[in-house]
């Protein structure tokens, strides 16, 4: 069924009766060519590439809840390609190219909204870093624009730009970034996999791999063995879990992000702004509410909730940026628990397991990646050679010192 | 979180820096055989697991001892906590 300004005419004069169901609820059949483990983004946008683009036949994604219920249901949706570095900037710019054309691509509302970002800087050396950032993402072929205070003033006029202790002395804006309706997108790219023939399997856990001489021969699943020609793990926070069921130990932690929503305010926030003298970040949803985050809690978690320190923490962060946020109740506050790697940069790569691939890593900026992640992951699942812009993001990479390690903290996971 | 301290009593957890997983203590010996795919993954992989956790907690804004405390990461609890001290010196570290 297409979806279309006419359709909806259609089904509000027709009592709404012919709307169906977005994706079928198949049982699992007894083996398929490739296997998605993890229902989220990029498990959801790996199958529909390798559907489409790579027009692979017997995919299945196997999700252990219901879709859209991980990371991708609970992030703060912003999309943005100001990375600094060779090993990123192509992959993230690649993916924003494709959001922008994922809409008409999926016949779906995902409610892409290019508003703009703008990180705020607040001293001349944090000045100099990001004219350098600009200037590296311009080279990559994104966009970037530094403002001064006077055009500041004039899209932000609420901000404390006199702070005493950290005056805003100018911005680094990304037009082209903004914010998705993150569930959307799960269910955009499920409703396209599965017109395409993927089966996508809820509630049904991944619970083994079965290896026979170093090859991956399918998964265990709640609901039995399911045979698999490859296997692509995408478990995000779970990667660790999951990939110790094959035996293996990844440069990874997993720890709790917490995000906030406040009460729905008339519209105050043209686009995405980021507090350069702590962690502050924040949005305003199209409901109305301003959405909002900051740090880690810091340590491992597979929680899925936070604590009172870092609430004070972000909370303190928006105060020092917005004065008036004060004023502001706070609706609701929940966590995702994050694949943070030890350079804080993502992995799509092989695993010593022949047949068995793995997409992780992801820390706080997964949702962003998502359609490069599954074109990239799909490309690698349909032809084991990675796709050009995502060389850089081997498993291997920490022995042979390769990292690629944005914010340089070194391997401390809770830091990137 | 409280943080119950074998000399303090029990402590917020926000005095205390977090380093990560208690193998940090059992740093592989520099010269031996093997010492380079042992630093690799000393440095950079992790059990991670999900439920109890051996961990080094640093008392930064108190008496800057490092504590072992082993806590459950599926829900939080601290179920103990050690001096760090104590942990390497019965693993034979620190002579
Ligand atoms: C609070 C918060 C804010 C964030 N903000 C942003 C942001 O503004 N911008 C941005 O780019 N990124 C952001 N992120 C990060 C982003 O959400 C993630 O990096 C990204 O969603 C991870 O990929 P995914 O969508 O595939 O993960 P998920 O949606 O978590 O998918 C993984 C799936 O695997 C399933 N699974 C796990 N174990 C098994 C198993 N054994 N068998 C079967 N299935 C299994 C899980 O149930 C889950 O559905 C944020 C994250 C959080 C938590």
């Amino acid at each position: 069924m297409r979806y279309s300004g006419f359709r909806v005419l259609k089904e509000a004069l027709s009592g709404h009766k012919g709307w169906r169901p977005l994706w079928r609820s198949p049982d699992p059949q007894p083996a398929y060519d490739i296997v998605i483990v993890g229902g989220g983004g990029h498990g959801l946008a790996t199958a529909y590439y390798l559907a489409r683009e790579f027009r692979q036949h017997r995919i299945a994604v196997i999700e252990k809840g219901w879709i859209g219920g991980g990371n991708v249901g609970r992030n703060t949706t912003i999309i943005r390609s100001n990375y600094l570095l060779d090993g990123n900037e192509p992959f993230y710019e690649y993916s924003l190219k494709l959001w922008e054309g994922l809409e008409q691509e999926l016949n779906y509302n995902a409610m892409v909204s290019q508003r703009g970002i703008v990180n705020l800087f607040h001293s001349d050396a944090q000045r100099d870093a990001y004219i350098r950032r600009g200037n590296a993402m311009i080279l990559h072929g994104a966009d970037a624009e530094l403002l001064d205070l006077a055009a500041l003033r004039r899209e932000y006029p609420f901000v404390d730009f006199d702070n005493a202790r950290f005056p805003i002395k100018g911005g680094l804006a990304q037009r082209r970034g903004g914010t998705v309706r993150h569930d959307a997108v799960a269910w955009g790219y499920a409703r396209a996999a599965d017109a395409l023939g993927v089966d996508i399997i809820q509630n049904c856990q991944v619970t083994g791999f079965r290896i026979e001489n170093g090859r991956c021969l399918g998964v265990e699943t709640a609901r039995g063995h399911i045979g698999a020609g490859k296997v692509g793990v995408a478990v995000a926070g779970s990667s660790s879990r999951v990939m110790a069921q094959a035996g293996l130990r990844l440069p990874i932690e997993s720890h709790v992000l917490q995000a906030f929503v406040s009460e729905g305010l008339k519209p105050v926030l043209p686009g995405v702004i980021t507090f350069g003298a702590g962690h502050f970040y924040c949005s305003q949803s199209d409901k109305g509410g301003l959405v909002f985050g900051g740090d880690l809690d810091g340590y491992n978690s597979y929680a899925q909730r936070g604590n009172l320190p870092v609430i004070e923490d972000v909370a303190e962060g928006g105060m020092a940026l917005f004065p008036g946020l004060g004023r502001v109740r706070l609706l609701r506050a929940w966590g995702g628990v994050m694949d943070m790697s030890m350079d804080g940069s993502p992995i799509i790569d092989r695993t010593p397991v022949e047949q068995l691939y793995f997409n992780g890593g992801w820390c706080y900026g997964g949702f962003k990646a998502t359609p490069a992640a599954g074109m990239c992951f799909a490309h690698l699942l349909a032809t084991d050679s990675p796709h050009p812009t995502a060389t850089a993001y081997r498993l291997d990479r920490f022995a042979r010192g390769f990292m690629i390690d944005e914010k340089g903290m070194g391997a401390q996971p809770n830091l990137h | 979180m409280i943080i119950d301290h074998p000399l303090l009593g029990p402590c917020d957890a926000q005095e205390f820096t977090y380093k990560g997983d208690a193998c940090l203590i059992d740093r592989p010996e520099g010269l031996g055989d093997g010492a380079e795919a042992a630093f690799h993954d000393y440095a950079y992989l992790r059990d991670n697991p999900a439920g109890l956790h051996r961990e080094l907690w640093f008392h930064e804004q108190g008496d800057r001892s490092w504590l072992v405390v082993t806590r459950n990461t599926l829900t939080h609890e601290i179920v103990g906590v050690e001096l760090a001290r104590d942990v390497a010196r019965s693993r034979g570290r620190g002579r």
